[in-house]
């Protein structure tokens, strides 16, 4: 993929000096030995804004080595500013490595606010990023007794939390970061995706690393391990709906598939409302087969 | 139809970028950009506090730092500190005794008559905040001579390079709590090695102020002065000086200057109390630190250091007082950029609310037909 930056030799490779490297690698067996418990690293600071990203951005750079594939998104899509900003820079201060728009051919992916909707395999790794990695934090503001709560598996005020959304509005009204149980104890905030991402966190092949900069914070989910999202039995965790009045699912106006996350927006043409794909490669790869299946039928 | 997301992401960086370059050049012909010097001097202020928020003592980086963000105090500092993360830790300094800081200017408070006396060097405290019409077009030999003028009626006589510090004289009367030399052994609590996990001790709470906005630490603290806190302070002694900076010799071991540090310090004085139950009660001091020339922020910091010292041991009873609420919030580069990530795309999480909020609706218009 092309760059706009050109490769600055006055910075070490990965930009971050060695020492900060080492230390996030071995924040990161520690994560990977606790899932979901998250392990408070010292959090350098990078040449971007605390939020942007920077909590992924220093797991990539301590990970990545040349020869490996990066693809970085926001919002789904390879294109938007700040993934292309964050890959530059990456490719700008990692010279060797290579970076992908597709899922299946990267071996390395930094996301915000998305899992792709492709199946990730074994031998990938995601680094999502993460503003808030305490999902305790909507119902208890200080650290200190967070911790403790975390330490005791303590939810209850989440679970009240839940039951009073629904009482209140016969919904549970968490959109998207639903706190979601990893592996029988910890429960994490898993990042800004939506609750349609929240079931590929289950039983995922590929390791999931969660990066906050700013809350200088590492968790992870890692392979084959069990992710629930926190409810109750009769009230069955539902994903976004994208159903209309008539009961027929929308389908993504530019590859027509209808088993997508879905962006909607207002058509300038028409001023009607449409729907796309949010993930843009998936997108295209749909794009591509559709008109194979033309060409070929 | 094309697929939606803003395309061309890198080319709009890239102009945007060289569009901000523009407006720092848009004098064209009529300008002149400005040197470093320039900035470390004539915006002595501004450099001062971009210099401590960076947390990087490096006076010609500072300035360009200020240069390139046009000004702007939270990008500055911003900058300098990530050029940090790029450099590793080569040495530690051992500990540096401010009473050896060479004194531009130091006040006192407390006492009309200090040791060694007041000096008020320079400052605005009791300028009137008038208009200078005549600085609008002031002349190279006019700013020149302002400079020629004043080295040549410097009176002769003889000041000493450092001063006795007056909280010594209050600690000589029992008034201040000796000092805790156990304290001075420990290893400090470093935060740009080490994550803050609550409670911390003291030595991190300084060590984030020491770096924090100062605007920051100024509005926590003023919140404790208006009545969300009972700290009454009394400056003890603020001083603003050159602090010799003292490393090992690689052979002797010897400590040697390695070069100095412009710095402020402010020690308040506060409330008495008991150190434990049925002892002597004495004032409590709390202190405050950072590198440059930034009074504010070094008198914000002593009463916040004094108000956290109050917290962490008795529980805190307003938000001064809570070191996780001031802690974690004094940080400009953390706080700015939190701030501006709100501007980037939330395409995704918003689709999310919308479904819930709709799901919602129609709830509600089900239940009240």
């Amino acid at each position: 993929m092309s760059t706009f930056r050109q490769n600055n030799a006055a910075y070490p490779f990965g930009f971050l000096d060695e020492y900060a490297k080492k230390e996030i690698r071995r924040t990161v067996l520690k994560a990977i030995a606790i899932p979901g418990y998250q392990v408070p690293y010292s959090s350098r600071e990078m040449p971007m804004g605390r939020g942007f990203g920077t909590g992924g951005l220093q797991l990539t750079l301590s990970l990545i080595g040349k020869g490996e594939t990066l693809k970085v998104i926001d919002q789904g899509s390879d294109d938007s500013v700040n993934a292309v900003n964050l890959r530059s820079f990456i490719e700008m201060t990692c010279p060797g490595i290579n970076t992908t728009a597709s899922t299946s051919e990267s071996n390395l992916i930094q996301s915000r606010h998305r899992i792709p909707e492709k199946a990730l395999r074994e031998d990938q790794v995601i680094v999502l990023q993460v503003p808030y990695p305490d999902a305790l934090v909507i119902v208890e503001p200080s650290e200190e007794k967070r911790k403790i709560m975390h330490g005791e598996a303590d939810y209850s005020r989440l679970l009240v939390k839940l039951y009073e959304d629904i009482v209140k509005f016969d919904e549970i009204t968490i959109s998207h970061r639903y706190p979601t149980r990893i592996n029988g104890h910890y429960v994490i905030d898993p990042s800004p995706i939506p609750r349609y991402d929240v079931p590929k966190l289950h039983q995922s092949k590929a390791l999931i690393l969660f990066g906050a900069g700013r809350e200088k914070k590492i968790y992870a989910v890692p392979p084959y391990t069990d992710a629930e999202p926190l409810v109750f039995d009769d009230i069955p965790f539902r994903v976004e709906s994208f159903i209309d009045e008539k009961g027929e699912r929308h389908h993504c106006s530019r590859c027509g598939t209808h088993d997508s996350f879905l962006d909607e927006f207002i058509n300038p043409d028409s001023g009607k409302k449409v729907y796309q794909c949010s993930d843009s490669d998936y997108c295209d790869e749909h794009m591509t087969s559709n008109s194979q299946e033309v060409i070929n039928g | 139809m094309s697929y939606v997301a803003i395309k061309g992401g890198g080319k709009a960086i890239a102009g945007s970028e060289a569009l901000l370059d523009y407006l720092r050049c848009e004098q064209g012909e009529d300008g002149s950009p400005l040197d470093m010097d320039t900035i470390e001097h004539q915006l002595r202020f501004l450099h001062s506090r971009v210099i401590s928020e960076g947390g990087l003592y490096h006076p010609k980086l500072a300035a360009l730092t200020i240069k390139q963000s046009l000004g702007d105090t939270l990008e500055a500092a911003f900058v300098l500190r990530a050029y940090r993360s790029t450099k590793p830790r080569l040495m530690e300094t051992s500990l540096l005794d401010s009473r050896n800081m060479r004194v531009i200017r130091r006040v006192s408070a407390a006492f009309k008559d200090i040791p060694g006396g007041q000096v008020l060097g320079p400052t605005t405290d009791y300028s009137l905040r008038m208009m200078r019409m005549d600085l609008l077009d002031e002349s190279p030999a006019a700013f020149q001579n302002i400079a020629r003028q004043w080295l040549d009626d410097i009176p002769d006589v003889d000041i000493p390079d450092t001063f006795p510090k007056v909280v010594d004289a209050l600690r000589e009367d029992g008034l201040l709590p000796p000092v805790n030399n156990a304290a001075t052994e420990q290893v400090p609590f470093d935060i740009t090695r080490e994550p803050m996990i609550f409670p911390v001790p003291r030595s991190a709470a300084l060590a984030t102020m020491a770096r924090g906005e100062t605007g920051s630490l100024l509005g926590i603290a003023y919140s404790n002065m208006r009545g969300y806190g009972d700290i009454h302070p009394t400056v003890a002694e603020l001083r603003v000086g050159y602090l010799p900076v003292l490393l090992p010799h690689p052979i002797t071991g010897e400590l040697i200057e390695v070069g100095e540090i412009l710095m402020t310090e402010c020690e308040v004085v506060a409330m008495y109390e008991s150190e434990n139950e049925g002892e002597k009660p004495t004032f409590s001091l709390g202190y405050g630190a950072c590198f440059g020339h930034n009074e504010v922020k070094a008198i914000s910091m002593s009463i916040l250091d004094r108000a956290l010292q109050s917290g962490m041991k008795h529980g805190p009873s307003n938000p001064s007082e809570d070191p996780e609420f001031v802690l974690l919030h004094v940080d400009g580069i953390d706080s700015m950029g939190f701030c501006t990530h709100y501007k980037m795309p939330h395409y995704v999480t918003f689709q999310s609310d919308m479904d819930r909020l709709r799901t919602t609706q129609g709830k509600s218009e089900e239940a009240s037909k």
